[in-house]
């Protein structure tokens, strides 16, 4: 029962955090390609509730430099003009789903005061803002590109491991010349063969595309391991013995015993396709600038200066270790629910 | 000197295009000892005017990548060349300091007073770094080496001059007479970066056709010599090169002691500008060039406990600039972009987006402040040949808005700006994704034009990727490049703007001129080229610049400083502007 519970758990944390990205123009104070150019790479602004004079406010507020040229700091709070924050309030337009356009956001304070959670980038962007819109692409076509990666991988090593002999040479040599491919080359090839200026959903279904066709070899090879050495065992053998067909033995009892892996292999390709997003991304096939994605607010963190600087460069890469971590154990928990199945 | 073959550079960080400098060359070394006195004439030593130093002691150098070969005529790589300039000598020399020529292999030369012939007294008594003499034979050779077309090198293009290559005749053992088809402004500055090949070395692997090959890095250290400060020890693949002092090296400080001071120069190789960074901040590399503002401002940080010291030059001669596809499309099948050159090609148009940019924004997030706004391709580094009457007229939004509407422009319900025939206008900039400050300009860019209205998206490929766009296939709508002159002279960029220019990037190769503005600049640039008088030339090349801002071809945008670091053990230590920035007087380095 726990593990119901804990699958449940996981999954509302999930349903929460994609309610959040898919609805991200309401969520975030700002546009996520508004730019304050006086205030480049600002650190998070803090909130208060007890002003100056030591009173305290229940709705909480920041302080806000009034010469925009210089940055908020808890020291000189005195000088500075404080901001309340209000809640649904109007701001720049934005469209949900691409279908409905609203200008509320859930919260804000009135200019020229800014609020930056977690900081703003070297162009003066709000990074919250930017790390809800940038879940969009990244959390989907991470998702989409794993389960197509994974659904391949299921089909060829299925195949392969069951049927055995030639039709598992042939299958299994093709993965691996497939792995043995010079992607990058490949890659490059595709950029020149693509129009100059690629819209959004066709980036999205590049990333899906790209990342869940050189990612299916390895699960492939995985799941026919276990589907040669499932198909061996004594209650399959049986089963066979009874007269069952291919169909059915693969479908109740050989292809549910790689669920493990299979769910395994999904948790630990998500992040890889983030991650794997910076480098399409540098030749050309991700998201350009100034769209964000998670793949490029962690890649800031790989220079020497963001990363000896700037410390709340981090907090999006703090943000989503607790994203990883309920998606492995929505997987823990169903690998364990499905174990506690009878076959 | 120097023009301008599109280099590669690291796919780490920094320049897109550059242009060929006066790079040195190369060449290292024999131990052939115990041949110091023998026969021919006294040495003929040259004396330099720098403080006086000790010898030993080691110098560390972190290169980003691993040199592809140490042959001079070869090298198009800055790592490379990097190296190279330390085992060769040229027979001209421009002083990176004082930006003016003088003497190296040539005590003297004299110019012909219709600027045609050029006659070089050489030093006499010079002995390459395996102990072999010097004399005019090996300049013949070199000439005849880097003047060959099978051989190719980017030498070649310097040294053909109104079309015709220059020829090289030896007077007799120490002097050579070399005739240009025409007179040539830069003059002397010609020679600076043409290394002197060693002919007892390196004539059978040209006459067999193996050049190509010859002084390849695998090759061992005895089959190399040259006329600079320092030959080839040892290289470790994918480690780093070892050079050690040339014994026979011809300069002495005026304290006699021989130059150069250092024992050993160590370049290391590592993978990118941060290990560089880290490498320099630890101690473990005394100098450091070629980095950004943001790795300055950490160094900076520590820069009093830890040290080092480092350099902010000021503007250097790299100019960034936004330019549109102005080519003739009508054999490449891009019939989008052939559709939007009615908008590139009018100027109001780009006197619109150049009124839009926020060039101290650029100034501000791009370089942290290092870097000077730029109207034209005049940067303030060449204090010699910027023109200063240039006006810089401030961002406006309102002018741009009126200069579109005076072209027909005008602005929908949503703000988006539409062309005379109503279609939205929207393009996209190209970069290169290896040159992390030229995505940001672009990003920059993309958001100032989008307050008028234009939908602009910014594409980055890979560099290869990116020039091949720009120019071949043309398949480009706008882009954000930069170059870097090779010298402090107008003839340095000839490519860029004659019409003809492999570099000409908005017009690639003009068959003729396609504006009369173009043709005014060929024939202004082709007259520099051949007047000999500075103030002249500098009036010609004022209007060029003054052509330049009007009918901007190109729309420029910043220029970055020059930054530089050295550890404080490292004496005599003269960063200049020009490539290379840090190591052009290595010879006079010592070590505390």
């Amino acid at each position: 029962m726990t593990h119901r519970r804990k699958l449940a758990a996981a999954l509302v944390f999930l349903a929460g955090f994609y309610c959040l990205v898919l609805f991200a123009g309401f969520f975030a104070p700002y546009d996520f390609a508004a730019q304050s150019r006086e205030t480049p790479v600002a650190p998070p602004t803090a909130l208060h509730f007890v002003d100056a004079q030591g009173k305290f406010h229940a709705r909480p507020f920041i302080y806000s430099a009034q010469d925009a040229n210089q940055q908020a700091t808890p020291s000189d709070a005195n000088t500075q003009r404080p901001y309340p924050i209000h809640f649904f309030v109007r701001g720049s337009r934005y469209k949900i789903a691409g279908l409905f356009t609203s200008n509320v956001h859930l919260f804000g304070v009135d200019d020229p005061g800014q609020i930056l959670l977690i900081g703003s980038d070297a162009y003066g962007r709000d990074q919250f803002s930017r790390f809800l819109y940038g879940g969009q692409i990244s959390m989907l076509a991470g998702l989409i590109a794993a389960l197509f990666s994974v659904s391949l991988g299921i089909i060829v090593g299925g195949i392969a491991g069951y049927y055995g002999g030639w039709i598992d040479e042939i299958l299994m040599r093709g993965s691996e010349l497939f792995l043995a491919l010079p992607w990058l080359y490949l890659l490059f090839a595709v950029r020149a063969a693509l129009p100059l200026r690629i819209s959004q959903w066709q980036v999205f279904l590049l990333l899906a595309t790209i990342m869940g066709l050189i990612g299916w070899a390895r699960p492939a090879r995985l799941i026919r391991g276990v589907v040669l050495s499932a198909k061996q065992r004594n209650f399959v053998t049986a089963a066979r013995g009874f007269g069952a067909s291919d169909a059915y033995l693969l479908r109740k009892h050989v292809l549910p015993q790689t669920y493990g892996v299979l769910l395994t292999q999904m948790t630990l390709l998500i992040p890889q396709y983030v991650l794997a997003e910076v480098t399409l991304t540098f030749l050309g096939l991700g998201v350009g600038e100034p769209m964000p994605s998670w793949g490029a607010l962690l890649s800031s963190l790989q220079q020497y200066s963001v990363l000896s600087s700037y410390w709340w460069m981090f907090l999006p890469a703090l943000l989503l270790i607790p994203l990883f971590l309920v998606f492995y154990t929505a997987a823990d928990a169903l690998q364990e629910l499905h174990k506690s199945v009878p076959l | 000197m120097a023009k301008v073959p599109l280099r590669k550079q690291c796919v780490a960080l920094v320049l897109g295009i550059g242009f060929a400098c006066s790079f040195a060359p190369a060449a290292p070394a024999q131990a052939n000892e115990g041949r110091t006195a023998a026969s021919g004439p006294t040495e003929e030593r040259m004396i330099t005017d720098n403080a006086p130093g000790h010898a030993g002691g080691r110098l560390a150098v972190a290169l980003r990548s691993e040199p592809k070969t140490l042959n001079p005529a070869l090298a198009e790589d800055e790592p490379s060349r990097d190296v190279i300039r330390c085992l060769t000598a040229d027979m001209i020399h421009i002083n990176r300091s004082s930006l003016k020529t003088e003497p190296a292999l040539a005590k003297s030369w004299r110019v012909s007073r219709d600027g045609k012939q050029y006659t070089l007294q050489l030093r006499r008594g010079l002995r390459f770094s395996d102990g072999q003499p010097f004399n005019a034979d090996d300049v013949i050779f070199s000439f005849q080496v880097y003047l060959d077309e099978k051989v190719d090198s980017s030498q070649r293009d310097l040294l053909v001059i109104g079309g015709k290559p220059i020829t090289v005749a030896k007077l007799d053992d120490y002097t050579v007479r070399f005739e240009l088809a025409q007179p040539y402004a830069a003059a002397e500055r010609l020679f600076d970066g043409v290394a002197i090949l060693p002919r007892h070395l390196l004539e059978t692997t040209y006459r067999d056709g193996t050049f190509s090959k010859a002084w390849s890095l695998s090759m061992p250290p005895s089959q190399f010599a040259g006329l600079g400060p320092f030959r080839l020890k040892d290289y470790v693949p994918g480690q780093r090169v070892v050079l050690e002092r040339n014994p026979y090296y011809w300069k002495a400080d005026h304290a006699g002691n021989h130059l150069p001071y250092l024992d050993e120069v160590v370049f290391s190789f590592v993978p990118s500008e941060d290990a560089q960074v880290i490498r320099f901040q630890s101690g473990e590399a005394d100098v450091l060039s070629r980095f950004s503002a943001d790795n300055f401002a950490v160094l900076q940080k520590q820069q009093l406990t830890k040290g080092y010291h480092l350099y902010d030059l000021g503007a250097g001669l790299e100019y960034n600039f936004l330019f549109f596809n102005l080519n003739d499309l009508g054999s490449k099948n891009v019939p989008d972009i052939a559709k939007k050159q009615a908008w590139f090609q009018d100027l109001r148009f780009r006197q619109a987006v150049s009124s839009a940019i926020d060039r101290e924004g650029i100034v501000r997030l791009v370089y942290s402040g290092r870097a000077t706004s730029l109207w034209n391709q005049g940067t303030p580094g060449d204090k010699l040949w910027a023109d200063a009457a240039i006006p810089h007229p401030p961002r406006s939004l309102d002018h741009a808005r009126q200069l579109l509407q005076s072209a027909g422009f005008s602005w929908n319900k949503d703000g988006s700006l539409l062309d005379p025939h109503g279609t939205p206008v929207e393009f996209s900039i190209l970069t290169s994704s290896s040159n992390a400050q030229r995505m940001k300009m672009a990003t920059i860019i993309q958001d100032d034009l989008s307050q008028l209205g234009m939908k602009i998206q910014v594409v980055s490929l890979e560099f290869r990727a990116t020039v091949d766009r720009l120019r071949n296939t043309f398949n480009y709508e706008a882009a954000v490049m930069g170059l870097v002159s090779g010298d402090a002279d107008p003839t340095a960029d000839m490519n860029v703007w004659l019409s003809s220019g492999e570099t000409h990037l908005w017009h690639v190769g003009e068959p003729k001129p396609a504006t009369p503005w173009e043709a005014e600049i060929d024939r202004l640039m082709q007259q520099q080229l051949t007047t000999l008088d500075y103030a002249k030339r500098k009036q010609l090349y004022d209007r060029v610049q003054e052509i330049v801002s009007e009918n901007l071809p190109v729309i420029c945008l910043a220029s970055p400083n020059i930054l530089v670091g050295a550890s404080n053990r490292v004496a005599n230590f003269r960063p200049a502007i020009l490539v290379p920035y840090a190591l052009w007087n290595i010879e006079e380095l010592y070590i505390r």
